[in-house]
C-alpha cells in the first residue's frame, strides 16, 4: 500500500437540533417542567454533558455511510446540493467537528481552506496580517518569512502593504487571503467553494494556482458548485445526497449523476424581486410548448416559449428585455434580445420563441432586463429545462456527440408586449 | 528491495470521542506561535483602537485607588496593615486588574472567536490562554506606577520580591482556571455573559483589597478564607512588596491549592465540552 493519503470508513454526524414538543397532560405538568428544565439543563451543563445541557432530543443525520478512499495525489472533487452533507464532511477532515460515528485515517499533514482570510482584522496592516493568517493556517513564522514576498506579488497589493486593510477594496483583501492560503504546503489539501467568490480575473487566477498545486502530486480535495471546475480540475468525485454517499468514481461519471438528479424542472418559475429603487423587475418566468401548455421539457426540434413576466415601477424609456440559455454549469450558450420599447408603469410579459438545437441536455436561464443602456434587474441561474433526444416528428439531427448539431444563427421570432391583467 | 509493511500508520485518525479526553498539551506546545500571534494581536488592537491606549490600563486600578483611599482608607477608618493605605490598596489592585479583566476577556473569547473556531482547526485552548495573556502587558503598566508610588513613598520591597512572580502566575492560572469554565459554557448557554460582572463584582468584595485579611483573626478560618485564590494573591502581593506581617501562611497554600484545582479542572471541563463547540458556538 503506502500510496493511500486518507481513507473515510463508515463516517456519520449527528446534529441535535429541536426539542420534541412534550405532551402536557395537565397544566400543572408544564409548569413544573418549566420550572425544573433550567435546572436540569444546568446540572448537564456542570457534568459537561452538552446534550443534556441543550436539551436537545430531536436528531439529524447530516452525514452517514460515508466510505470512501483517496491516493496520494489525486484530486477529488466533492459535489451535491446544498445541505447534502459535503460542508459537514470537510469540517470533520479538517478536525473542526467531531464525527458521531465511523472514523477517518489521514496520511498525511492536512491544510483546510474553508474559507478565505480566515483571522483577518481589519485594524491590522496587510503585512501584519499575512503573519497572522499564515499562523492560524497553521505555518511558521520562519515558513511566512520565507515565503512573504511571493504572497505580496500573488496578492497584488505590493503598495499597500504597510496599510490597515481596512482601507483595502474588498478585491484586495479576498486577494490577500487567498495568496496566503495558496502557498500553504500541506500533504492534503482541503478547499470549499473558495473559487465561487472574487471577479472572473481572481478566479482564473485561483484555478489556475489549484491546477499547479495538483500537478505537483498533491491530494486535493474540492468541493464546488462549479461542475466546469471540478470536470477541469479533479479525476474522480463523490457525490452527496442528503448526507448520503451516492456515488464515488470517474468525475465525469459523477456529475452526469448530479446533473440528472437535480432536473427536478419545475415550469413556472417565482423570480426573487431584486433592488426596490429599481424602474422594472421580473416577477417569474415560464416555459411553454408553442400550443402554450406549460412544461419543462420538450424534444428536440421542437419549438418552445421562455415568457417572461416582470413589472414596471414608473414610465421608462427604451427598454429591453433579455433571457439567456445556460448549461447547468453555467456554460452560457445564447441570449435572446427583446427590441427596446417605452413602457408606462404596470405589467408585462415578454414572449421569446426558443427553437435551439440542443438535444439531451438541460438548460437553466439568467434573465436580464436593462432601461437606456443601464441595466436594472438580474438574476442567473434559475430554472430547468430538459431537452430530449428524441425529437418531435422526424429525427432531424443525427447525433453527433456534442451537444450543439447544427450551429444555425437563431432569431428571435417575436417578442410580444401585453399589458397582463 | 526492501518489503514494505503492508498499510503505513496514518498520521491521524478522527473518530467520536468519548468521556474525558487527554488535554493534548504537547499539541498545545506545537502551537505556541499561533499563541504569541493572537496575543501580539489583541494587544496591537486594544491600543490601536482605543484613543488613550495604554493610559487605560493605568487609569482603572489608579482611580479605583483614590476612590478606596478617601472611602474607605479616610472616611471609614480601615485598617491597613501598618503601611499607607493607597499604597495598600494599589498594590492589591494591580493583580486584581489583571484577573478581573482577564477573567472577562477569557469568559467571552470562545463566543468572540467563533468565525476561526468554525472555520479552521486549531487547540481551542488557545483562545482563553491568549485572552488572558493579552493583559500581562495591562498588568507591567500599571505595576510601573506601583514602582513609582512606592519610590514616592519612600517604601523598599523586602527580599520577598522574588517570590512576586509566582503570586502573578498564581492570579494567572486563577483567572485562566475560571475563564475556562466560564467560557466553554458561555458557548452553550450566553447567560455566562450577565454572571460575569456579577461574579466579579461578588468577588471583589470577598477579596482583600479594601481591607486587610488580617480582620480575620481565627486561625481555620484564615486558612478557609484561602479558598479564594485571589486572597492569597493579594496578601501574597503584599507581603513581597509593602511587607507585610503575614508570610508564607495558610492562606496563601490554600490559595495555591485552590488555583491549581481551578485551572486543572478548568482545562478538562472544556477540553470535554471542546468537541461540541465547532457545532454549537
Amino acid at each position: 500500500m503506502g500510496d493511500l493519503a486518507l481513507r473515510v470508513d463508515g463516517l456519520g454526524k449527528q446534529y441535535r437540533i429541536g426539542k420534541r414538543e412534550a405532551a402536557y397532560r395537565t397544566f400543572r405538568d408544564a409548569l413544573a417542567d418549566a420550572f425544573s428544565a433550567p435546572f436540569r439543563r444546568v446540572a448537564g451543563l456542570l457534568r459537561g454533558n452538552a446534550a443534556a445541557a441543550a436539551d436537545l432530543s430531536e436528531t439529524i443525520w447530516a452525514l452517514r455511510d460515508v466510505s470512501f478512499e483517496v491516493k496520494k495525489g489525486e484530486v477529488v472533487g466533492i459535489i451535491g446540493r446544498n445541505g447534502a452533507g459535503k460542508s459537514t464532511l470537510l469540517k470533520i477532515l479538517a478536525s473542526i467537528t467531531e464525527p458521531s460515528e465511523g472514523e477517518v485515517q489521514l496520511y498525511g499533514r492536512v491544510g483546510a481552506l474553508l474559507e478565505v482570510g480566515t483571522g483577518f482584522h481589519f485594524e491590522l496592516t496587510g503585512r501584519e496580517n499575512i503573519y497572522l493568517n499564515g499562523a492560524i493556517l497553521g505555518m511558521s513564522r520562519a515558513e511566512i518569512k520565507r515565503k512573504f514576498d511571493e504572497i505580496v506579488a500573488f496578492a497584488e497589493v505590493e503598495k499597500f502593504i504597510d496599510t490597515p486593510i481596512k482601507h483595502y477594496s474588498s478585491g484586495m483583501v479576498l486577494r490577500l487571503g487567498f495568496a496566503v492560503a495558496a502557498h500553504l504546503e500541506p500533504e492534503i489539501l482541503i478547499v470549499d467553494e473558495v473559487l465561487a467568490v472574487g471577479d472572473a480575473a481572481f478566479q482564473r487566477k485561483c484555478l489556475g494556482k489549484m491546477n499547479e498545486v495538483a500537478g505537483e502530486g498533491r491530494t486535493v480535495l474540492f468541493v464546488s458548485h462549479d461542475m466546469a471546475a471540478v470536470r477541469k480540475l479533479c479525476t474522480r468525485a463523490v457525490l452527496f445526497e442528503q448526507g448520503k454517499q451516492v456515488l464515488f468514481g470517474e468525475v465525469d461519471e459523477v456529475i452526469d449523476s448530479y446533473l440528472k438528479a437535480q432536473s427536478n424542472a419545475s415550469s413556472v418559475i417565482e423570480l426573487p424581486a431584486g433592488d426596490p429603487e429599481s424602474p422594472a423587475y421580473g416577477t417569474r418566468i415560464e416555459f411553454r410548448d408553442s400550443a402554450g401548455q406549460l412544461r419543462s421539457e420538450f424534444r428536440i426540434g421542437e419549438q418552445w416559449q421562455v415568457v417572461l413576466h416582470f413589472n414596471v415601477r414608473r414610465a421608462v424609456k427604451h427598454l429591453i428585455a433579455a433571457v439567456g440559455l445556460m448549461l447547468l454549469d453555467s456554460l452560457p450558450l445564447a441570449t435572446y434580445w427583446s427590441l427596446p420599447q417605452d413602457l408606462t408603469a404596470g405589467q408585462y410579459s415578454a414572449t421569446f420563441q426558443i427553437d435551439f438545437p440542443f438535444k439531451n441536455v438541460y438548460l437553466q436561464f439568467a434573465v436580464g432586463i436593462s432601461v437606456l443602456e443601464r441595466p436594472v434587474y438580474y438574476c442567473a441561474g434559475i430554472g430547468q429545462v430538459r431537452i430530449l433526444d428524441v425529437a418531435k416528428d422526424e429525427q432531424p439531427f443525427r447525433s453527433t456527440g456534442g451537444i450543439l448539431n447544427t450551429p444555425q444563427t437563431t432569431r428571435i421570432r417575436e417578442v410580444s408586449y401585453a399589458l397582463d391583467g | 528491495m526492501t518489503v514494505q509493511s503492508d498499510r503505513e500508520t496514518p498520521l491521524l485518525t478522527i473518530r467520536p470521542s468519548k468521556g474525558w479526553v487527554s488535554l493534548k498539551l504537547g499539541e498545545l506546545w506545537r502551537f505556541r506561535e499561533l499563541l504569541y500571534f493572537l496575543v501580539w494581536r489583541d494587544i496591537k488592537v486594544r491600543y490601536k483602537q482605543t484613543v488613550i491606549g495604554a493610559a487605560w490600563a493605568i487609569i482603572q486600578p489608579f482611580t479605583t485607588m483614590v476612590i478606596f483611599s478617601i472611602f474607605f482608607g479616610q472616611l471609614a477608618g480601615i485598617p491597613s496593615d501598618g503601611v499607607p493605605y493607597p499604597i495598600f490598596s494599589y498594590a492589591a489592585l494591580v493583580p486584581w486588574t489583571f484577573f478581573a479583566t482577564g477573567l472577562a476577556n477569557a469568559s467571552n473569547s470562545l463566543v468572540g472567536s467563533a468565525h476561526l473556531i468554525k472555520k479552521i482547526y486549531f487547540p481551542r485552548l488557545v483562545i482563553p490562554l491568549s485572552a488572558v495573556l493579552s493583559n500581562v502587558m495591562d498588568f507591567c503598566l500599571a505595576f510601573g506606577v506601583l514602582v513609582l508610588m512606592m519610590l514616592a513613598y519612600g517604601i523598599v520591597p523586602t527580599v520577598n520580591v522574588v517570590f512576586l512572580p509566582l503570586f502573578l502566575l498564581l492570579a494567572f492560572s486563577t483567572a485562566l482556571g475560571a475563564g475556562l469554565w466560564l467560557s466553554a459554557m458561555n458557548v452553550q448557554f450566553r447567560d455566562v455573559r450577565y454572571v460575569v460582572p456579577f461574579l466579579t463584582q461578588a468577588w471583589l468584595f470577598i477579596t482583600p483589597i479594601a481591607y486587610p485579611s488580617s480582620l480575620i483573626q481565627n486561625e481555620t478560618l484564615r486558612a478557609l478564607y484561602g479558598l479564594n485564590p485571589m486572597a492569597g494573591v493579594v496578601e501574597g502581593f503584599r507581603w513581597a512588596l509593602l511587607g507585610t506581617q503575614r508570610a508564607f501562611d495558610a492562606t496563601i497554600l490554600v490559595s495555591a491549592l485552590a488555583s491549581v484545582f481551578l485551572l486543572v479542572s478548568g482545562a478538562f471541563y472544556f477540553r470535554r465540552m471542546e468537541r461540541t463547540f465547532a457545532d454549537v458556538v
